[in-house]
């Protein structure tokens, strides 16, 4: 069965209705809607090639949906790529003042120095992000994102690679974004954090969207199988095989 | 190891763009090599001329000269093109069609005559050529001069045959036949001398006229000497045809300005096609092109700053580099002002050009070797000057060559370096037409980036 969306909020940020992208023959994504309010802190599960990075893409405006739509009533969307997108030559401090100056953002030497300071990087602005391990590129990659303070900030499996200090910071900081009306909305594969930071979860499986409500409502509509209250990551993956995923 | 034979096969299959690249290439290359070996120089393309009367005999000091012998020994080494007139002479040769026009005026043979005669006057050819590029005009030069100095080799030889013949009889005696006339006994100087000793022997000792008679022995006798050497030097008359040369079309720049040119412009090219190509595959290659595409710059914008970026450099190399080579050729500073819009125009073409190729590629090494491979053909395609193959052949090179900005580029920088090149408007308006194609190609390309 699949869950009917709850209506769209009066003060939706973001309203998304019947995305479909088709890459060739492959239907990447089905007929995917939803809606989140600001504040709104949404997670995307589902399992590899579900079609998460391709709907945070189309949100994102990277790629144009084959039909359905995407309203944005306010601001600009944030976006952080599930595979760095910074340049490797560049050092750590010369990437984040590009982008902040693309992103015009008013103090950029400030937000320079507060985003070295939220990505505990500060020891290696001088360094060349190519040279830096993978979790510590993903981190200046977040940092990027973070950038331009949007309405709606899309993270694709941020926090893959992270250590966990950097991971609580992470989710420190992206909640305190949605307290203060950001959307949020993040793919991952850690449910453990679905449960612990999304309000909501979005699942899709082949391109469909399974499931959209409360983390509440998904445990009620996988009941455990047996007797003692299972775990949400084992209620997930029997959700999926239930419908044959 | 045959897996590993198998997953580089596979792995070219899957990059047909390179695969291809990798076939057709040494297939080109060989052709034009080919071709610049077999097409090349040897067999030059000649409109031909003769105005001469069909049936005048030339006869130079008795001895029949054949005309269309000489005739078509020459069309075996050039490769004739008759026309029937100078003016479809002048033609063919300001389209290009042949590298030039050999005219025989009608009055060539009588002049020719009269070489062996006592009154000479100098037979002149008439020579039409199109000197729009400098390896062209060198071309055309050397293929004349070749050409004329064997004919004038042939004719100083019969010439001074005669001459000696002359020489000869007026040496040692002989039989002299002049204007029909009866044989003339011609006495010669050898004997003469020996006439006039015979007579001094005969005279008494203390005669007054031994001194007057010794005086005309020492002249003979001097004569004779001297006048046996000039059949050697007769023999060295080496130009008895002239050539009157005119240029049907374009006003040649030396060949130095020209080799700067061709110089600069290649370094232009390589420069700014490999820089743009590998910077805009770059921007994919880091993941950056999606971020920065979506809100922060449009496609168009960062396909701009690509070509802004090809141009400043392209700019500042070749104007370092023409200083470079101003310190060993004189190079006339005070077209400088045209020197700028030409670069800049030659660049935004190789920096739009490598946009598009860097579009395509979409990997910077790729990319850096699709640029080296398409430029270097194309800018030896466009050095091949007009006439030195066959005129079908040479309308696709054209085709081929003004479709890649090298040779509007080389035509700029030419015009620019020098007042003697061909026109800077020309080479930049087609350059803008250029930018603004592969500033085309470019943007759809870009569209499959994400
Ligand atoms: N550029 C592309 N060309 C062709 N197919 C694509 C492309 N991008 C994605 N796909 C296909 O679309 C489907 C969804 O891919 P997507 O990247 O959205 O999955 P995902 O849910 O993000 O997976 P993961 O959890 O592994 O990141 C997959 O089947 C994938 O093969
Ligand atoms: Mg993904």
């Amino acid at each position: 069965m699949t869950a009917s969306p709850p209506a769209p909020p009066a003060d939706a940020a973001i309203d998304a209705v019947g995305l479909t992208k088709r890459f060739g023959d492959r239907t990447a994504l089905d007929g995917v809607g939803f809606a989140a309010a600001a504040g709104d802190v949404l997670a995307v599960i589902g399992p590899n090639g579900a079609g998460k990075t391709t709907l945070l893409s189309l949100l994102a405006g990277i790629r144009e949906p084959d039909a359905g739509e995407i309203h944005l009533p306010r601001g600009e969307v944030g976006f952080v790529p599930q595979q760095a997108a910074l340049y490797r030559r560049l050092t750590v401090a010369e990437n984040l003042r590009l982008f902040a100056r693309l992103e015009e953002v008013a103090d950029v030497e400030a937000t320079v120095e507060r985003m070295l300071e939220q990505t505990g990087l500060g020891d290696r602005r001088d360094d060349q992000a190519g040279t830096l391990s993978g979790g510590n590129q993903q981190r200046i990659n977040i940092a990027i994102g973070l950038l331009s303070d949007p309405a709606v900030l899309l993270l694709d499996e941020p926090s893959t690679g992270l250590d966990p200090r950097q991971r609580g910071r992470l989710w420190e900081f992206v909640l305190g974004l949605a307290g203060r009306g950001t959307t949020v909305i993040f793919s991952t594969h850690n449910i453990a954090e679905a449960e612990r930071y999304a309000g909501r979860v979005l699942v899709i499986a082949d391109g469909q969207g399974l499931f959209d409500g409360p983390i509440a409502e998904f445990h009620a509509a996988a009941p455990a199988a047996g007797t003692e209250a299972a775990d949400f990551e084992s209620a997930f993956v029997r959700f999926l095989a239930e419908r044959g995923h | 190891m045959r897996w590993l034979l198998l997953k580089d096969l596979q792995i070219m299959r899957r990059s047909p763009l390179l695969t291809a690249l990798l076939i057709v290439y040494p297939i080109v290359i060989a052709v034009l090599i080919g071709f610049a070996l077999s097409r090349g120089p040897d067999k030059p393309r000649v409109a031909f001329l003769n105005e001469v009367p069909a049936d005048t005999p030339l006869n130079v000091g008795g001895e029949e000269f054949d005309l269309a012998g000489a005739r078509s020994e020459l069309c075996e080494r050039i490769e004739c093109v008759p026309v029937s007139s100078e003016e479809e002479a002048r033609q063919k040769v300001e389209s290009g069609d042949v590298l030039g026009a050999l005219i025989l005026p009608a009055d060539l043979v009588d002049k020719l005559q009269t070489l062996a005669g006592l009154n000479p006057e100098s037979p002149t050819v008439k020579v039409l050529v199109n000197e729009e590029d400098p390896i062209k005009a060198g071309l055309v030069d050397d293929r004349i001069s070749a050409l004329l100095a064997t004919a004038n080799l042939r004719i100083s030889q019969e010439v001074s045959d005669v001459s000696t013949t002359y020489l000869q009889i007026l040496l040692n005696g002989g039989d002299f036949s002049f204007l029909g006339d009866e044989g003339l006994k011609v006495l010669g100087l050898r004997e003469s001398e020996s006439i006039l000793r015979d007579v001094r022997g005969e005279l008494p000792a203390d005669s007054p006229d031994l001194e007057r008679l010794d005086s005309v022995i020492r002249f003979s006798h001097l004569a004779a000497e001297n006048l046996s050497v000039a059949g050697e030097l007769l023999s060295s008359v080496s130009q008895p045809i002239l050539v009157d040369k005119e240029v049907v079309s374009g006003d040649t720049p030396s060949l130095d300005t020209f080799a700067i040119a061709v110089a600069a412009t290649i370094t232009l090219m390589f420069v700014t096609v490999l820089l743009v190509a590998g910077s805009l595959a770059l921007e994919r290659e880091e993941n950056a092109f999606a971020r920065l595409t979506r809100g922060l710059v449009s496609k168009t914008a960062l396909l701009g700053e690509k070509i802004l970026l090809g141009v400043v450099v392209a700019l500042a190399v070749t104007l370092l580099m023409l200083a470079g080579l101003g310190l060993f050729v004189e190079l006339d500073w005070g077209r400088f002002g045209l020197w700028i819009p030409a670069i800049l125009a030659g660049g935004a073409g190789f920096a739009a050009f490598g946009a598009a190729i860097g579009g395509a590629a979409r990997e910077v090494r790729a990319a850096s070797l699709l640029a080296f491979m398409v430029s270097l053909p194309v800018a030896f395609l466009s050095l091949i000057p007009s006439g030195t193959v066959a005129p079908g052949l040479y309308d696709v090179i054209s085709v081929v060559t003004a479709a890649f900005p090298f040779d509007p580029a080389l035509r700029a920088l030419t015009g620019a370096l020098d007042a003697g090149g061909p026109s800077i408007g020309i080479a930049i308006v087609h350059l803008a037409i250029l930018v603004v194609a592969y500033g085309a190609l470019a943007r759809v390309a870009v569209r499959r980036f994400v």
